[in-house]
């Protein structure tokens, strides 16, 4: 199981920033390994991110994005303590949810 | 480079969605020929028909072309001036090109960020309702020096913005 997805969401100037960090090997299928076989392509496939269960983000994904994808994005509304939750479906059908709440700007 | 992933790509490119069912069935087949044939893991096999199937969902994903992933979204962009497009100029680590768009294209519903000389130019989708600011960055992998596209789709309307970016090690091996 990969490792939890790193969530911060901080309310400011009327919106919420949010970034999101989710450690998965993004292996696009081109690589070889040291005997020479290609490694398995294995990458997220599906992000969706919920602020207080209304979706506010859906990103499809494909080889191309980086290891360990991250996303930066805002929304307009968002109150401290509402909570977010992320979700992904790779291509081999694994998943992870995680759940963290908006902060108040420091 | 392509060796693995092109011929599931070739297969459903453009298949009406009655086709898709037997199309993958008839991959799957050829799935397990090649299992026998080259004693591979069993979960490879599985992990490359659950691939194969993905593509059959998102077509515009497996295109192997700019052109083919405009023709897939049937998409005839226009340049504008209200997306703004934020890429390096020049890039060491291809593996590792950080990407910001920011749309003030107003009813913006979907971004699109295109590589255009990767092995498979579409890289990301993002949907974005009402609520959400229309601006994502992200971190995505280019194979070659190119130019980079953001596309937004609004109402069925798509705009577009460009930026060349040069890789010095490419994002292939990563």
């Amino acid at each position: 199981m990969p490792d939890p997805i790193r969530i911060r969401a901080q309310a400011k100037d009327g919106g919420t920033d949010i970034h999101v960090l989710m450690p998965h090997p993004m292996e696009t299928g081109f690589r070889k390994d040291e005997a020479g076989e290609f490694i398995t392509a294995h990458y997220i496939t599906d992000v969706e991110i919920l602020v207080a269960g209304r979706t506010v983000l859906k990103a499809t994904l494909s080889r191309a994005v980086s290891e360990d994808p991250l996303l930066f994005f805002r929304i307009k509304g968002g109150q401290p303590n509402e909570p977010v939750r992320v979700s992904w479906v790779d291509s081999w059908g694994e998943r992870r949810v995680d759940e963290s709440v908006i902060t108040a700007a420091t | 480079m392509k060796s693995g992933s092109s011929a599931p790509r070739a297969e459903f490119r453009r298949e009406p969605e009655t086709q898709l069912a037997s199309r993958r069935r008839a991959l799957e087949i050829l799935g397990r020929a090649l299992l026998a044939a080259t004693v591979l893991p069993a979960f490879r096999v599985r992990a490359e028909t659950a691939q194969a199937a993905v593509t059959a969902v998102k077509p515009a994903f497996g295109a192997g072309s700019l052109a083919e992933v405009l023709e897939l979204l049937d998409a005839h962009p226009v340049p504008s001036d209200d997306i703004s497009l934020v890429v390096p100029d020049f890039v060491e680590n291809g593996a590792l090109v950080p990407v910001e768009i920011t749309s003030r294209v107003p009813g913006a519903q979907q971004i699109y960020i295109i590589s255009e000389a990767n092995p498979f130019p579409l890289v990301a989708r993002f949907s974005v309702p009402d609520e959400t600011e229309a601006f994502v960055a992200t971190r995505i992998k280019v194979a070659n020096s190119c130019n980079i596209h953001a596309l937004v789709q609004s109402d069925g309307r798509f705009l577009s913005a460009v930026k060349a970016t040069t890789v010095t090690v490419g994002g292939c091996g990563a």
